[in-house]
């Protein structure tokens, strides 16, 4: 850390239990990081107990039923020539985020080095992988109702599949939703040198990046817990 | 480590970190073609934390920032452990009360079909 804080020209910090107390008990801006970026991490937690929520909800439900639980190996299978293979689907929608994920990652560097070009194609190209995973969301939400899915019945099994299933993967698809849009006015700014105007800051694109990292996390739990489990 | 220059580490991290998270997810899809069990159960959730913690410590910079910040964000959530416990507690005893006091379930599942395949058309 030393380097980076003593470059600035900023006082030495310490970090560890020291650097705890000191942040929390200073009555000052905390964790040596902008505001913003601050705040996200902060939405990002309390994101993370509305997905909680749900995810445990469908846990108490799916012990609790008596009905049998619908095979999701089975449900979300697709044939594909000619042959049936389990979770196709989910597992590409896996892989485009985890592409979309790394995309960003290097967005955000790229920003850093003040690249406004590499950051904007990279946050597009990021943005286009997860307007895709929406996209295939779609299908799968499509093909699941034609076959009878809903929030209160399905033919497969326990009722609260479905109800667990759209409200699960509804949340989730719409945050990918709103991350597309939000990725897309950032780069957008990135792009017609905005941020340049305000002092080349682009601690944005990291906090943009922050949120869309977490929204491939939770699709991490969702993919073990409703996907596979 | 978190300063007004930002986060910025070499890109060679970023790679390593990205073509991790495809083998793991590989593995993780390979788990669905196990047999249902504790080895499964104990390699989903393996897979599903190893994923997880690559995503935050790396690609979020959580593993660069101040352990204020990290005992803020992360200590929080092992709260939800407890509610975890609760709530499958909760969950038996529920389907314990129904298989008593509601009978067994009738429910006749419809078989999943999405369109035939080689092995249901060579069995036609």
């Amino acid at each position: 850390m030393s380097e980076a804080v003593m470059e600035s020209g900023a006082a030495v910090e310490p970090d560890g239990t020291a650097g705890v107390v000191n942040d929390f008990a200073r009555d000052k801006q905390v964790f040596g990081m902008p505001w913003g970026k601050a705040m996200m991490w902060i939405f990002l937690l309390s994101d993370t107990f509305i997905f909680s929520c749900f995810l445990v909800g469908y846990m108490s439900v799916r012990i609790a039923t008596t009905d049998p639980w619908p095979n999701p190996s089975e449900v979300f299978g697709l044939t594909a020539f000619g042959y049936d293979v389990p979770l196709l689907l989910i597992a590409i929608m896996t892989f485009v985020l985890i592409t979309s994920s790394g995309t960003m990652a290097l967005a955000v560097n790229m920003g850093y080095r003040k690249n406004r070009k590499a950051t904007f194609w990279l946050m597009v190209a990021t943005a286009a992988l997860g307007a895709t995973f929406v996209g295939m969301q779609a299908f799968e939400w499509t093909k699941l109702i034609m076959e009878g899915v809903r929030p209160w019945e399905n033919p497969f099994g326990a009722a609260q599949f479905g109800s667990s299933f759209f409200m699960i993967t509804g949340f989730h698809g719409m945050h990918v939703s709103a991350g597309v849009i939000y990725l897309l006015v950032v780069a957008n700014r990135v792009r017609n040198g905005f941020y340049e105007r305000r002092g080349g800051n682009y601690e944005i694109v990291e906090i943009a990046g922050l949120y869309w990292h977490f929204v491939d996390l939770v699709w991490v739990f969702i993919f073990a817990f409703f996907y596979l489990w | 480590m978190a300063s007004d220059e930002g986060q910025q580490h070499p890109l060679k991290i970023y790679w390593i970190m990205w073509i991790a998270l495809f083998v793991l997810s590989g593995f993780s899809y390979a788990t669905d073609f196990m047999d249902d069990g504790a080895v499964r159960t104990f390699l989903i959730l393996t897979f599903m934390m190893l994923k997880a913690g690559g995503i935050v410590w790396i690609f979020m910079h959580m593993g660069w920032e101040r352990l204020a910040l990290k005992l803020a964000i992360l200590g929080p959530p092992v709260a939800i452990g407890v509610l975890i416990w609760l709530m499958s507690y909760e969950g038996f005893y529920v389907e314990d009360n129904r298989h008593e006091n509601l009978g067994e379930s009738t429910f006749v599942p419809t078989e999943v079909h999405h369109g035939a395949s080689k092995d249901e058309e060579a069995a036609h």
